[in-house]
Protein backbone atom coordinates (compact mmCIF):
# COMPACT_ATOMS: atom_id res chain seq x y z
CA UNK A 1 0.00 0.00 0.00
CA UNK A 2 1.39 3.58 -0.44
CA UNK A 3 2.37 5.68 2.13
CA UNK A 4 2.22 9.33 1.64
CA UNK A 5 4.26 9.89 3.98
CA UNK A 6 6.93 7.46 3.71
CA UNK A 7 10.75 9.11 3.78
CA UNK A 8 12.05 8.98 -0.52
CA UNK A 9 15.88 9.05 -1.06
CA UNK A 10 16.37 9.80 -4.82
CA UNK A 11 20.16 9.13 -5.99
CA UNK A 12 20.83 10.60 -9.02
CA UNK A 13 19.53 14.46 -9.88
CA UNK A 14 19.58 14.12 -13.77
CA UNK A 15 15.93 13.78 -15.75
CA UNK A 16 14.81 10.97 -14.58
CA UNK A 17 15.73 11.71 -10.64
CA UNK A 18 14.54 15.33 -10.95
CA UNK A 19 10.99 14.35 -12.68
CA UNK A 20 10.14 11.51 -9.91
CA UNK A 21 10.94 14.25 -7.38
CA UNK A 22 8.26 17.04 -8.91
CA UNK A 23 5.98 13.81 -9.74
CA UNK A 24 6.14 12.69 -6.30
CA UNK A 25 4.97 16.41 -4.53
CA UNK A 26 2.65 16.99 -8.00
CA UNK A 27 0.44 13.60 -7.30
CA UNK A 28 0.44 14.72 -3.25
CA UNK A 29 3.31 12.80 -1.72
CA UNK A 30 3.53 14.41 1.82
CA UNK A 31 6.83 12.79 3.52
CA UNK A 32 10.64 13.63 3.20
CA UNK A 33 12.02 13.64 -0.52
CA UNK A 34 15.81 13.91 -0.62
CA UNK A 35 17.10 14.68 -4.48
CA UNK A 36 21.49 13.46 -4.26
CA UNK A 37 23.03 14.50 -7.44
CA UNK A 38 26.78 14.63 -8.13
CA UNK A 39 26.45 17.43 -10.12
CA UNK A 40 27.18 20.79 -8.70
CA UNK A 41 23.56 22.02 -11.04
CA UNK A 42 20.32 21.33 -9.68
CA UNK A 43 18.47 18.67 -12.59
CA UNK A 44 18.56 19.98 -16.27
CA UNK A 45 17.65 18.82 -19.60
CA UNK A 46 20.67 17.16 -21.73
CA UNK A 47 19.33 17.21 -25.13
CA UNK A 48 20.73 20.69 -25.71
CA UNK A 49 23.51 19.96 -24.68
CA UNK A 50 24.86 18.99 -27.99
CA UNK A 51 22.60 21.01 -30.38
CA UNK A 52 21.33 24.18 -28.98
CA UNK A 53 23.17 25.21 -25.70
CA UNK A 54 26.06 24.29 -27.76
CA UNK A 55 26.09 26.68 -29.99
CA UNK A 56 24.51 29.45 -27.63
CA UNK A 57 21.35 29.24 -27.79
CA UNK A 58 20.30 27.95 -24.62
CA UNK A 59 22.09 29.00 -21.56
CA UNK A 60 21.83 27.40 -17.75
CA UNK A 61 18.64 28.95 -16.95
CA UNK A 62 17.01 27.83 -19.53
CA UNK A 63 18.36 24.37 -18.95
CA UNK A 64 17.26 23.42 -15.52
CA UNK A 65 13.94 21.65 -15.07
CA UNK A 66 12.80 24.00 -12.47
CA UNK A 67 14.15 26.89 -11.03
CA UNK A 68 16.50 26.37 -8.03
CA UNK A 69 14.25 27.59 -5.49
CA UNK A 70 11.89 25.04 -6.47
CA UNK A 71 13.53 22.34 -4.44
CA UNK A 72 12.86 24.15 -1.27
CA UNK A 73 9.80 25.38 -1.68
CA UNK A 74 8.54 22.31 -2.41
CA UNK A 75 10.45 20.71 0.87
CA UNK A 76 12.53 18.29 -1.55
CA UNK A 77 16.21 18.07 -0.13
CA UNK A 78 18.42 18.70 -2.72
CA UNK A 79 22.27 17.85 -1.99
CA UNK A 80 24.72 18.30 -5.11
CA UNK A 81 27.97 17.42 -5.47
CA UNK A 82 26.86 14.65 -3.36
CA UNK A 83 27.03 10.76 -4.69
CA UNK A 84 26.01 7.36 -2.74
CA UNK A 85 28.65 5.20 -2.26
CA UNK A 86 27.55 2.11 -0.54
CA UNK A 87 23.68 0.85 -0.53
CA UNK A 88 22.82 -1.01 3.11
CA UNK A 89 19.61 -2.63 2.05
CA UNK A 90 19.17 -4.75 5.55
CA UNK A 91 18.91 -1.54 7.53
CA UNK A 92 17.93 0.91 4.44
CA UNK A 93 20.38 3.41 4.87
CA UNK A 94 22.55 4.97 1.86
CA UNK A 95 26.24 6.27 2.52
CA UNK A 96 26.85 8.95 0.80
CA UNK A 97 30.41 10.69 -0.48
CA UNK A 98 30.22 13.14 2.29
CA UNK A 99 30.48 10.53 4.81
CA UNK A 100 27.13 11.23 6.30
CA UNK A 101 24.13 8.30 5.67
CA UNK A 102 20.26 8.39 4.67
CA UNK A 103 17.83 6.01 5.35
CA UNK A 104 15.03 5.44 3.50
CA UNK A 105 11.52 4.19 3.51
CA UNK A 106 11.84 4.15 -0.44
CA UNK A 107 14.90 4.83 -2.88
CA UNK A 108 14.86 5.52 -6.48
CA UNK A 109 18.22 4.78 -8.27
CA UNK A 110 18.18 7.49 -11.16
CA UNK A 111 22.13 7.37 -11.22
CA UNK A 112 22.13 7.05 -15.33
CA UNK A 113 24.88 5.86 -17.24
CA UNK A 114 28.71 6.88 -18.32
CA UNK A 115 30.18 7.31 -21.12
CA UNK A 116 32.18 4.69 -22.74
CA UNK A 117 35.86 5.40 -22.35
CA UNK A 118 38.27 3.98 -25.90
CA UNK A 119 41.16 1.86 -23.78
CA UNK A 120 43.88 2.84 -26.03
CA UNK A 121 46.70 4.90 -25.47
CA UNK A 122 46.57 8.22 -24.78
CA UNK A 123 42.90 8.49 -23.96
CA UNK A 124 44.30 10.45 -20.84
CA UNK A 125 45.46 13.45 -22.89
CA UNK A 126 43.92 16.70 -21.95
CA UNK A 127 41.59 17.66 -24.81
CA UNK A 128 40.17 14.40 -25.13
CA UNK A 129 36.27 14.86 -24.38
CA UNK A 130 32.88 13.37 -23.85
CA UNK A 131 29.59 14.57 -23.37
CA UNK A 132 27.47 13.44 -20.71
CA UNK A 133 27.50 16.70 -18.42
CA UNK A 134 27.00 20.49 -18.55
CA UNK A 135 30.40 20.66 -17.36
CA UNK A 136 31.54 18.44 -20.76
CA UNK A 137 29.74 20.77 -22.85
CA UNK A 138 31.20 23.83 -21.24
CA UNK A 139 35.23 21.39 -22.52
CA UNK A 140 33.52 21.43 -25.67
CA UNK A 141 32.18 24.86 -26.68
CA UNK A 142 35.58 26.09 -25.00
CA UNK A 143 37.64 23.82 -27.71
CA UNK A 144 35.40 24.42 -30.87
CA UNK A 145 35.08 27.63 -32.82
CA UNK A 146 36.59 29.18 -36.06
CA UNK A 147 39.48 27.05 -37.39
CA UNK A 148 39.78 24.22 -34.73
CA UNK A 149 40.06 20.93 -35.70
CA UNK A 150 37.72 18.66 -34.01
CA UNK A 151 37.92 14.95 -34.20
CA UNK A 152 34.62 12.60 -33.46
CA UNK A 153 35.05 9.36 -32.76
CA UNK A 154 31.72 7.82 -33.09
CA UNK A 155 29.23 8.01 -35.87
CA UNK A 156 25.83 7.66 -33.70
CA UNK A 157 23.45 10.73 -32.79
CA UNK A 158 25.74 12.46 -30.40
CA UNK A 159 28.60 12.23 -32.66
CA UNK A 160 26.75 13.81 -35.40
CA UNK A 161 24.95 16.16 -33.09
CA UNK A 162 28.10 17.40 -32.33
CA UNK A 163 29.66 17.39 -35.54
CA UNK A 164 26.80 19.85 -36.88
CA UNK A 165 27.22 22.09 -33.88
CA UNK A 166 30.74 22.34 -34.59
CA UNK A 167 30.36 22.92 -37.95
CA UNK A 168 27.80 25.82 -37.27
CA UNK A 169 30.55 27.25 -34.49
CA UNK A 170 33.09 26.88 -37.95
CA UNK A 171 35.24 24.36 -36.88
CA UNK A 172 36.99 21.59 -39.41
CA UNK A 173 35.02 18.44 -38.31
CA UNK A 174 36.65 14.74 -39.02
CA UNK A 175 34.07 11.92 -37.93
CA UNK A 176 35.81 8.33 -37.37
CA UNK A 177 33.51 5.50 -37.41
CA UNK A 178 34.35 1.92 -36.72
CA UNK A 179 31.28 0.47 -38.95
CA UNK A 180 30.68 0.83 -42.23
CA UNK A 181 28.13 3.11 -42.06
CA UNK A 182 27.21 6.12 -39.47
CA UNK A 183 24.35 4.89 -36.69
CA UNK A 184 24.80 1.34 -37.24
CA UNK A 185 23.30 0.04 -34.26
CA UNK A 186 20.24 2.63 -34.35
CA UNK A 187 19.25 3.10 -38.21
CA UNK A 188 18.63 1.92 -41.28
CA UNK A 189 20.64 2.20 -44.12
CA UNK A 190 18.42 4.27 -45.85
CA UNK A 191 19.14 6.96 -42.89
CA UNK A 192 22.43 6.24 -42.61
CA UNK A 193 23.34 7.30 -46.01
CA UNK A 194 21.05 10.26 -45.97
CA UNK A 195 22.55 11.90 -42.55
CA UNK A 196 25.99 11.20 -44.29
CA UNK A 197 25.05 12.91 -47.35
CA UNK A 198 23.66 16.10 -45.45
CA UNK A 199 27.08 16.01 -43.24
CA UNK A 200 28.98 15.90 -46.23
CA UNK A 201 26.96 18.53 -47.68
CA UNK A 202 27.95 20.84 -44.53
CA UNK A 203 31.68 20.23 -44.96
CA UNK A 204 32.15 17.25 -42.19
CA UNK A 205 35.07 14.75 -43.49
CA UNK A 206 34.37 11.08 -42.57
CA UNK A 207 35.97 8.06 -41.71
CA UNK A 208 34.28 5.05 -42.07
CA UNK A 209 35.51 1.46 -41.20
CA UNK A 210 38.49 2.99 -38.91
CA UNK A 211 39.42 2.20 -36.11
CA UNK A 212 41.16 3.77 -33.51
CA UNK A 213 44.50 3.20 -31.99
CA UNK A 214 45.06 5.86 -29.69
CA UNK A 215 45.78 10.11 -29.08
CA UNK A 216 49.15 11.29 -29.53
CA UNK A 217 50.16 14.29 -27.93
CA UNK A 218 52.33 17.61 -26.92
CA UNK A 219 52.77 18.96 -23.65
CA UNK A 220 49.71 16.80 -21.99
CA UNK A 221 47.28 18.09 -24.86
CA UNK A 222 46.01 15.97 -27.84
CA UNK A 223 46.98 16.83 -30.79
CA UNK A 224 46.00 14.00 -33.11
CA UNK A 225 44.37 10.54 -33.32
CA UNK A 226 45.80 7.55 -34.75
CA UNK A 227 44.21 4.92 -36.52
CA UNK A 228 44.65 0.95 -37.64
CA UNK A 229 45.84 1.97 -40.97
CA UNK A 230 48.79 3.83 -39.32
CA UNK A 231 47.41 7.40 -40.01
CA UNK A 232 47.71 9.87 -37.61
CA UNK A 233 44.82 12.64 -38.53
CA UNK A 234 46.02 16.19 -36.62
CA UNK A 235 43.23 17.52 -34.15
CA UNK A 236 42.56 20.21 -31.40
CA UNK A 237 40.19 18.26 -29.36
CA UNK A 238 38.33 14.58 -29.58
CA UNK A 239 34.79 14.02 -28.47
CA UNK A 240 34.35 10.28 -27.78
CA UNK A 241 30.83 9.06 -28.56
CA UNK A 242 31.01 5.18 -28.52
CA UNK A 243 28.13 4.40 -26.22
CA UNK A 244 26.92 4.59 -22.71
CA UNK A 245 27.04 1.99 -19.78
CA UNK A 246 24.75 1.86 -16.92
CA UNK A 247 25.61 3.20 -13.44
CA UNK A 248 24.51 -0.09 -11.76
CA UNK A 249 27.52 -1.26 -9.56
CA UNK A 250 25.56 0.34 -6.52
CA UNK A 251 22.85 -1.91 -7.09
CA UNK A 252 24.44 -4.75 -7.94
CA UNK A 253 26.90 -4.73 -5.23
CA UNK A 254 24.07 -4.41 -2.84
CA UNK A 255 22.34 -8.12 -4.52
CA UNK A 256 19.59 -6.59 -6.34
CA UNK A 257 18.99 -8.36 -9.78
CA UNK A 258 20.70 -6.46 -12.72
CA UNK A 259 21.36 -7.45 -16.25
CA UNK A 260 23.50 -4.44 -18.19
CA UNK A 261 21.03 -2.22 -16.01
CA UNK A 262 18.74 -2.61 -12.90
CA UNK A 263 16.22 -4.91 -13.37
CA UNK A 264 13.22 -3.61 -12.79
CA UNK A 265 8.92 -4.43 -13.33
CA UNK A 266 5.99 -2.86 -15.08
CA UNK A 267 6.22 -0.30 -11.69
CA UNK A 268 9.86 0.34 -12.17
CA UNK A 269 10.16 -1.82 -8.97
CA UNK A 270 13.81 -3.77 -8.44
CA UNK A 271 13.70 -7.00 -6.66
CA UNK A 272 13.55 -5.19 -4.20
CA UNK A 273 10.13 -4.01 -3.04
CA UNK A 274 11.11 -0.97 -1.30
CA UNK A 275 13.57 0.17 -4.41
CA UNK A 276 13.36 1.69 -7.82
CA UNK A 277 15.42 2.17 -10.65
CA UNK A 278 14.30 4.58 -13.11
CA UNK A 279 16.20 6.19 -16.31
CA UNK A 280 19.15 5.04 -18.25
CA UNK A 281 20.13 2.56 -15.78
CA UNK A 282 16.73 0.50 -15.48
CA UNK A 283 16.53 -2.68 -17.61
CA UNK A 284 12.90 -2.75 -17.69
CA UNK A 285 10.19 -4.38 -19.55
CA UNK A 286 8.05 -3.11 -22.95
CA UNK A 287 5.34 -4.96 -23.26
CA UNK A 288 4.81 -3.92 -26.78
CA UNK A 289 7.79 -6.02 -27.88
CA UNK A 290 7.42 -8.94 -25.71
CA UNK A 291 10.97 -8.11 -23.94
CA UNK A 292 13.29 -6.33 -21.45
CA UNK A 293 15.99 -4.00 -22.68
CA UNK A 294 17.26 -0.58 -21.24
CA UNK A 295 17.23 2.80 -23.11
CA UNK A 296 18.87 6.07 -22.86
CA UNK A 297 16.28 8.48 -23.88
CA UNK A 298 14.61 11.71 -21.91
CA UNK A 299 11.13 10.09 -22.97
CA UNK A 300 12.02 7.04 -21.37
CA UNK A 301 13.20 8.90 -18.22
CA UNK A 302 9.89 10.87 -18.38
CA UNK A 303 8.08 7.71 -18.44
CA UNK A 304 9.68 5.40 -15.82
CA UNK A 305 9.47 8.35 -13.23
CA UNK A 306 5.79 8.64 -13.77
CA UNK A 307 5.18 4.78 -13.30
CA UNK A 308 7.37 5.09 -10.02
CA UNK A 309 6.12 8.34 -8.57
CA UNK A 310 2.41 6.42 -9.40
CA UNK A 311 3.70 3.67 -7.87
CA UNK A 312 4.76 5.15 -4.66
CA UNK A 313 1.59 7.19 -4.03
CA UNK A 314 -0.86 4.40 -4.98
CA UNK A 315 -1.87 5.97 -8.50
CA UNK A 316 -2.82 3.74 -11.44
CA UNK A 317 -0.24 2.95 -13.75
CA UNK A 318 0.37 5.11 -16.50
CA UNK A 319 -0.98 3.80 -19.52
CA UNK A 320 1.65 1.66 -21.50
CA UNK A 321 4.30 4.06 -24.34
CA UNK A 322 5.39 3.35 -27.70
CA UNK A 323 9.18 4.61 -26.83
CA UNK A 324 10.50 7.81 -28.88
CA UNK A 325 13.16 10.15 -29.40
CA UNK A 326 14.54 12.73 -31.47
CA UNK A 327 17.77 14.04 -33.06
CA UNK A 328 17.88 17.58 -34.87
CA UNK A 329 21.10 18.02 -37.16
CA UNK A 330 21.37 21.40 -38.93
CA UNK A 331 17.51 22.17 -40.17
CA UNK A 332 17.22 18.47 -39.98
CA UNK A 333 14.34 16.98 -37.50
CA UNK A 334 14.61 13.16 -36.44
CA UNK A 335 11.95 11.73 -34.76
CA UNK A 336 11.75 8.00 -34.37
CA UNK A 337 8.73 6.01 -32.31
CA UNK A 338 9.28 2.35 -31.44
CA UNK A 339 12.14 -0.21 -32.22
CA UNK A 340 12.68 -2.39 -34.96
CA UNK A 341 12.30 -5.39 -33.26
CA UNK A 342 11.49 -8.91 -35.18
CA UNK A 343 11.11 -6.93 -38.81
CA UNK A 344 10.79 -8.25 -42.20
CA UNK A 345 10.25 -5.49 -44.50
CA UNK A 346 11.54 -1.98 -44.84
CA UNK A 347 8.71 0.19 -46.57
CA UNK A 348 10.04 4.15 -47.82
CA UNK A 349 7.56 7.04 -47.80
CA UNK A 350 8.92 10.23 -49.67
CA UNK A 351 12.02 10.82 -51.85
CA UNK A 352 15.17 11.33 -49.40
CA UNK A 353 16.21 13.87 -52.17
CA UNK A 354 13.63 16.22 -50.85
CA UNK A 355 15.29 16.03 -47.38
CA UNK A 356 11.28 14.89 -46.15
CA UNK A 357 10.94 11.33 -46.10
CA UNK A 358 10.29 8.36 -43.28
CA UNK A 359 11.23 4.59 -42.89
CA UNK A 360 8.78 2.41 -41.35
CA UNK A 361 10.06 -0.89 -40.29
CA UNK A 362 7.42 -3.68 -40.37
CA UNK A 363 6.45 -6.74 -38.87
CA UNK A 364 3.52 -8.41 -41.54
CA UNK A 365 1.29 -5.71 -41.79
CA UNK A 366 2.40 -3.60 -38.33
CA UNK A 367 4.29 -1.10 -37.62
CA UNK A 368 7.39 -1.81 -35.45
CA UNK A 369 8.78 1.45 -35.79
CA UNK A 370 9.59 4.80 -37.65
CA UNK A 371 12.22 6.95 -38.64
CA UNK A 372 10.84 10.17 -39.49
CA UNK A 373 12.55 13.42 -41.11
CA UNK A 374 11.33 16.85 -41.14
CA UNK A 375 7.50 14.33 -41.19
CA UNK A 376 5.73 15.01 -37.99
CA UNK A 377 2.12 13.30 -39.48
CA UNK A 378 4.70 10.20 -40.37
CA UNK A 379 6.37 10.18 -37.12
CA UNK A 380 3.03 10.87 -34.75
CA UNK A 381 0.17 8.64 -36.45
CA UNK A 382 3.42 5.80 -36.90
CA UNK A 383 3.42 6.12 -33.15
CA UNK A 384 -0.42 5.69 -32.70
CA UNK A 385 -0.51 2.81 -35.22
CA UNK A 386 2.63 1.24 -33.21
CA UNK A 387 0.64 1.44 -29.75
CA UNK A 388 -2.53 0.31 -31.37
CA UNK A 389 -1.05 -2.55 -33.17
CA UNK A 390 -3.44 -1.13 -36.05
CA UNK A 391 -2.61 -3.18 -39.49
CA UNK A 392 -1.75 -0.93 -42.18
CA UNK A 393 -2.16 -0.95 -46.27
CA UNK A 394 1.45 -1.42 -47.39
CA UNK A 395 0.82 0.56 -50.56
CA UNK A 396 -1.09 3.38 -48.90
CA UNK A 397 2.04 3.59 -46.74
CA UNK A 398 4.25 3.89 -49.17
CA UNK A 399 1.86 6.25 -51.39
CA UNK A 400 2.55 10.04 -50.67
CA UNK A 401 -0.65 10.96 -51.55
CA UNK A 402 -2.67 8.76 -49.46
CA UNK A 403 -2.80 10.77 -45.93
CA UNK A 404 -1.48 9.38 -43.02
CA UNK A 405 -5.10 9.14 -41.94
CA UNK A 406 -5.93 6.88 -44.04
CA UNK A 407 -2.74 4.18 -44.47
CA UNK A 408 -4.93 1.46 -42.24
CA UNK A 409 -5.64 -1.45 -44.00
CA UNK B 1 7.17 39.87 -17.38
CA UNK B 2 3.62 38.40 -18.10
CA UNK B 3 1.27 37.38 -15.70
CA UNK B 4 -0.49 33.75 -17.49
CA UNK B 5 -3.50 31.34 -16.21
CA UNK B 6 -3.31 28.53 -16.86
CA UNK B 7 -6.57 26.34 -16.10
CA UNK B 8 -6.70 22.45 -15.96
CA UNK B 9 -9.09 20.36 -17.35
CA UNK B 10 -11.03 20.32 -13.81
CA UNK B 11 -10.75 24.22 -14.06
CA UNK B 12 -8.07 24.38 -11.49
CA UNK B 13 -6.40 27.95 -12.24
CA UNK B 14 -3.08 28.65 -12.24
CA UNK B 15 -1.75 32.23 -12.14
CA UNK B 16 2.17 32.57 -12.83
CA UNK B 17 4.61 35.31 -13.36
CA UNK B 18 6.65 34.14 -16.35
CA UNK B 19 9.70 35.37 -17.68
CA UNK B 20 10.06 38.02 -20.87
CA UNK B 21 11.65 34.96 -23.33
CA UNK B 22 10.27 32.10 -22.04
CA UNK B 23 7.90 30.09 -23.65
CA UNK B 24 3.99 29.60 -22.43
CA UNK B 25 5.42 25.40 -21.88
CA UNK B 26 8.81 26.91 -19.88
CA UNK B 27 6.45 29.37 -17.50
CA UNK B 28 4.37 26.05 -16.56
CA UNK B 29 6.37 23.40 -16.19
CA UNK B 30 9.00 25.72 -14.28
CA UNK B 31 6.32 26.21 -12.51
CA UNK B 32 5.01 22.78 -11.89
CA UNK B 33 1.60 23.62 -13.18
CA UNK B 34 0.59 20.15 -14.16
CA UNK B 35 -1.09 19.47 -17.87
CA UNK B 36 1.86 20.48 -19.59
CA UNK B 37 4.31 17.02 -20.18
CA UNK B 38 6.78 18.89 -22.27
CA UNK B 39 8.72 15.64 -23.09
CA UNK B 40 10.78 16.94 -25.77
CA UNK B 41 12.06 19.94 -23.54
CA UNK B 42 10.45 22.55 -25.83
CA UNK B 43 11.76 20.98 -29.58
CA UNK B 44 8.53 20.91 -31.09
CA UNK B 45 9.02 17.19 -31.18
CA UNK B 46 6.35 16.30 -29.15
CA UNK B 47 3.00 17.85 -29.16
CA UNK B 48 2.76 17.03 -25.47
CA UNK B 49 2.46 20.52 -24.41
CA UNK B 50 -1.13 21.10 -26.22
CA UNK B 51 -2.97 24.15 -25.02
CA UNK B 52 -5.85 25.61 -25.95
CA UNK B 53 -5.48 29.67 -26.52
CA UNK B 54 -8.27 31.54 -25.09
CA UNK B 55 -10.12 33.56 -27.74
CA UNK B 56 -9.29 36.52 -27.31
CA UNK B 57 -5.49 36.26 -27.01
CA UNK B 58 -5.57 34.20 -30.60
CA UNK B 59 -3.96 37.12 -32.51
CA UNK B 60 -1.45 38.21 -30.08
CA UNK B 61 0.08 34.93 -29.49
CA UNK B 62 0.98 34.90 -33.68
CA UNK B 63 0.67 31.90 -36.23
CA UNK B 64 1.68 28.32 -35.80
CA UNK B 65 4.69 26.69 -37.53
CA UNK B 66 4.25 24.54 -40.59
CA UNK B 67 5.98 21.96 -38.12
CA UNK B 68 3.88 23.16 -35.11
CA UNK B 69 0.63 22.80 -37.61
CA UNK B 70 1.46 19.43 -38.66
CA UNK B 71 1.99 18.22 -35.20
CA UNK B 72 -0.81 19.19 -34.10
CA UNK B 73 -2.98 17.77 -36.43
CA UNK B 74 -1.93 14.66 -35.36
CA UNK B 75 -2.67 15.58 -31.19
CA UNK B 76 -6.02 14.56 -29.38
CA UNK B 77 -9.10 17.04 -29.15
CA UNK B 78 -6.98 19.54 -31.33
CA UNK B 79 -9.32 22.50 -31.47
CA UNK B 80 -9.00 26.05 -34.09
CA UNK B 81 -7.78 27.62 -30.85
CA UNK B 82 -5.12 24.61 -30.12
CA UNK B 83 -1.21 25.58 -29.37
CA UNK B 84 1.53 23.89 -28.44
CA UNK B 85 2.70 26.41 -25.48
CA UNK B 86 6.43 25.57 -26.85
CA UNK B 87 6.21 27.60 -29.66
CA UNK B 88 4.71 31.03 -27.73
CA UNK B 89 7.38 33.12 -26.92
CA UNK B 90 6.01 35.08 -23.85
CA UNK B 91 6.63 38.87 -23.86
CA UNK B 92 5.06 42.11 -22.25
CA UNK B 93 2.25 42.05 -24.90
CA UNK B 94 1.06 38.93 -23.25
CA UNK B 95 0.29 40.04 -19.82
CA UNK B 96 -2.93 38.61 -18.50
CA UNK B 97 -2.62 35.37 -21.28
CA UNK B 98 -5.10 32.71 -20.10
CA UNK B 99 -4.51 29.32 -21.80
CA UNK B 100 -6.90 25.70 -21.28
CA UNK B 101 -5.35 22.76 -20.83
CA UNK B 102 -6.94 19.33 -22.52
CA UNK B 103 -7.47 16.77 -20.53
CA UNK B 104 -4.35 14.93 -21.67
CA UNK B 105 -1.48 15.36 -23.43
CA UNK B 106 -1.14 11.66 -24.56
Amino acid sequence: MSDLGANVVILGAGHAGGTAAALLRQYGHTGPISLIGDEPLAPYQRPPLSKAWLKGEADADSLALKPLEFYAEHQIDFRPNTRAVKLRRSDKVVELSDGSTLTYDILILATGARAIKLPVPGADLAGLLELRTAADAEALKAAVGPGKRLAVVGGGYIGLEVAASGRALGAEVVVIERESRLLARVACEALSSFFRGVHETHGVIFEMGASVTGFVGENGHVTGVTLADGRTLPCDAAVIGVGATPNDELAAESGLDTARGVVVDLEARTSDPSIFAIGDVAHRPMPIYDRMFRMESVPNALEQAKQAASAITGRPAPAGEVPWQWSDQYDLKLQIAGYAFDTDEVLLRGDPASGKFAVFHLKGDQIQSVEAINSPPEFMMGKQLIGNRKSVSKAKLSDLSVSMKEVVA
Amino acid sequence: MAKITYIEHDGTEHVVDVKTGLTVMEGAVKNNVPGIDADCGGACACATCHVYVDEAWKDKTGESSAMEESMLDFAENVEPNSRLSCQIKVSDALDGLIVRLPESQH
